[in-house]
């Protein structure tokens, strides 16, 4: 759990990040998002030190991050950057061994720890462990740079804008691999975009930023249904806001119980996607099925839309 | 066309051997340019030990040159140095634009005569290349690389030492070359005060008229600095790709 206390920086007379104060869930994917110059990144930046707050305090798991040097603080916390930021004159292994390294893991634990990401991240070893970062290509890059982040299995990972540089096939690609990822390590991340899909589709929290304030930080079908601020319905959308809702729910989350002749639509598949389905087909409902191909329900149009409605 | 390169690469070296081993036998090519019967090639000491001292010199000028640019660039590219990066440039660059002469003439009669004083000319003269180089070098390292390593965890020094300086190695090895050509010409001059060196060559020459010394002289030089730029930069290319910097 990270626990924000009252958090300002300030250069100058310009106040960037303003009096923050929010307590990010642990084993839980959190999305700061907000224009550029909102002070999104300042904040993340905030929580692993690599910028000195002007005033308040930030606690991991109730410990103040000020009690050790920043840099021992931040081998503990992952960190993922905008266009990944690998060492050129380094190997893809020498890369992500970097701070096992800096921890001062022996040899065998860090071979392994290497394979065992490499695995992972679906980059075959023989190919790729010793190969260059200017080898690789756009996405592969930035697959290195999270298992770089998370060579020493911190609990914390800080990403700013990381799939900010991808195109937008390889970016949904990399979004599906993170959401398994933070399943399969159980790893706290907090990610900071200036997209407000990547928001909603990765962030179990999300929160708005404007001009160093924050303004609003929920659940993201509340952040659609309830509003805080004008600015806030503008940075979700309001012209799509019911499909946006829709997106947020799973066809599992969502079957009745009961059966259908429908076409059959995977649980894991949002219902924006099982209504576009059907209204594509022209049927009136589905049957919701499980990766394995058992039954969970179904689900009617007039049910879908029900959903799509606030409150 | 590396054939070519390879070829006249290894013509100089053999020309530069062959002549500083047996210089003798270089005899006839030389002697349309003496007058009166003198001596067709230098013979007032052996060719081959003073290139070797004019070499000894300008390394350890250039070794000397290396530790203090490099170690000022890295000060004044840290936040705790930056305010004192003016006043370095000041000074790096007033040894570069005072003459090497003009060094000689102030420090002989401080240190004596001899090598001590062409070493220091050599050492204020060579500076400001590999100074200007290290600071580009630095100050360019990409932010997003310097970023992530700071965000991994790494220390100030650690960064520096990991990061900084093998990205920044190849255009420091640029500015050590040019310093050690610039100042294998210039370490000539040192033997107007007694310092040993191919200078010897040229100003024997100069003094008994006999254009064949002068020449030598500056042949010798003149292969010797090719040969060095070009040994330099095969080095910085291999060092380049093993890295894997472009």
């Amino acid at each position: 759990m990270i626990s924000v206390e009252n958090l300002s920086k300030q250069y100058g007379a310009t106040t960037v990040v303003d009096g923050v104060s929010m307590v990010i869930e642990r084993n839980s994917i959190t999305v700061i998002v907000g224009t550029s110059g909102s002070g999104k990144s300042t904040l993340l930046r905030m929580i692993n030190r690599l910028i000195e707050p002007t005033r308040g305090r930030v606690l991991i798991d109730g410990n103040d991050t000020t009690g050790e040097p920043a840099h021992l603080l931040r081998r503990r916390i992952g960190y993922v950057i905008q266009g990944h930021g690998l060492f050129p004159h380094r190997t893809v292994a020498e890369n992500i061994a970097t701070v096992p390294r800096l921890l001062g893991w022996d040899e065998a634990r860090i071979r392994a720890r290497v394979e065992e990401l490499l695995a992972v991240f679906q980059l075959d070893q023989g190919a790729y462990a010793g190969a260059f970062p200017h080898q690789l290509s756009g996405g592969q890059q930035q697959r290195v740079g999270v298992a770089r982040a998370l060579a020493a299995e911190p609990a914390v990972l800080l990403m700013d804008e990381p799939f900010g540089a991808l195109d937008p096939i390889i970016r949904a690609k990399a979004q599906d691999d993170l959401l398994d990822i933070q399943r399969r390590f159980g790893t706290t991340i907090v990610l900071v975009t200036h997209d407000m899909d990547e928001a909603f589709r990765l962030g179990d929290h999300v929160a708005v930023m404007s001009h160093g304030r924050l303004l609003q930080y929920d659940r993201p079908a509340v952040l659609l249904t309830h509003p805080a601020d004008p600015f806030v319905s503008r940075m979700t959308g309001v012209s799509d806001r019911a499909m946006r809702l829709l997106s947020l729910t799973t066809a599992g989350e969502a079957a009745l119980p009961g059966v259908s002749d429908g076409p059959a639509v995977a649980a894991s598949a949002s219902l924006r996607e099982v209504l576009s389905e059907l209204l594509w087909r022209g049927a009136e409902s589905a049957a919701v099925m499980d990766a394995d191909g058992t039954r969970r329900g179904y689900l009617t149009i007039a049910a879908i839309l029900e959903r799509g409605r606030p409150g | 066309m590396p054939g070519v390169a390879a070829i006249l690469r290894f013509a100089a070296l053999a020309l530069l051997l062959a002549f500083l081993l047996m210089p003798q036998s270089f005899a006839p090519l030389f002697a349309p340019l003496t007058q009166y019967g003198a001596p067709p090639i230098y013979d007032q000491g052996n060719l081959l030990t003073l290139a070797l001292a004019h070499l000894g010199l300008v390394c350890c000028a250039a070794a000397a040159s290396t530790i203090v640019a490099v170690g000022l660039g890295i000060v004044v590219t840290r936040p705790s140095g930056a305010q004192f990066l003016p006043l370095s440039r000041t000074l790096v660059n007033i040894g570069q634009t005072f003459p090497p002469v003009a060094v000689l003439a102030v420090t002989v009669p401080l240190v004596g005569f001899g090598e001590k004083p062409t070493l220091i000319a050599l050492f204020a003269y060579g500076l400001l290349p590999i100074f200007e180089n290290t600071i580009v070098a630095l100050q360019t390292c990409p932010p997003q690389v310097l970023e992530a390593a700071s965000g991994m965890g790494m220390s100030a020094r650690q960064r520096l030492l990991s990061v900084e300086l093998p990205l920044a190695l190849p255009l420091i090895l640029e500015g050590i070359r040019l310093s050690l050509v610039i100042n294998i010409g210039t370490a000539t001059i040192g033997s107007t005060v007694a310092a040993k060196g191919l200078g010897e060559v040229i100003i024997a020459g100069l003094l008994s008229n006999n254009n064949a010394f002068i020449l030598q002289g500056g042949l010798v030089t003149g292969l010797m600095a090719i040969l060095l730029y070009d040994a330099l930069a095969g080095l910085e290319r291999r060092i380049c790709r093993t890295a894997h910097l472009e």
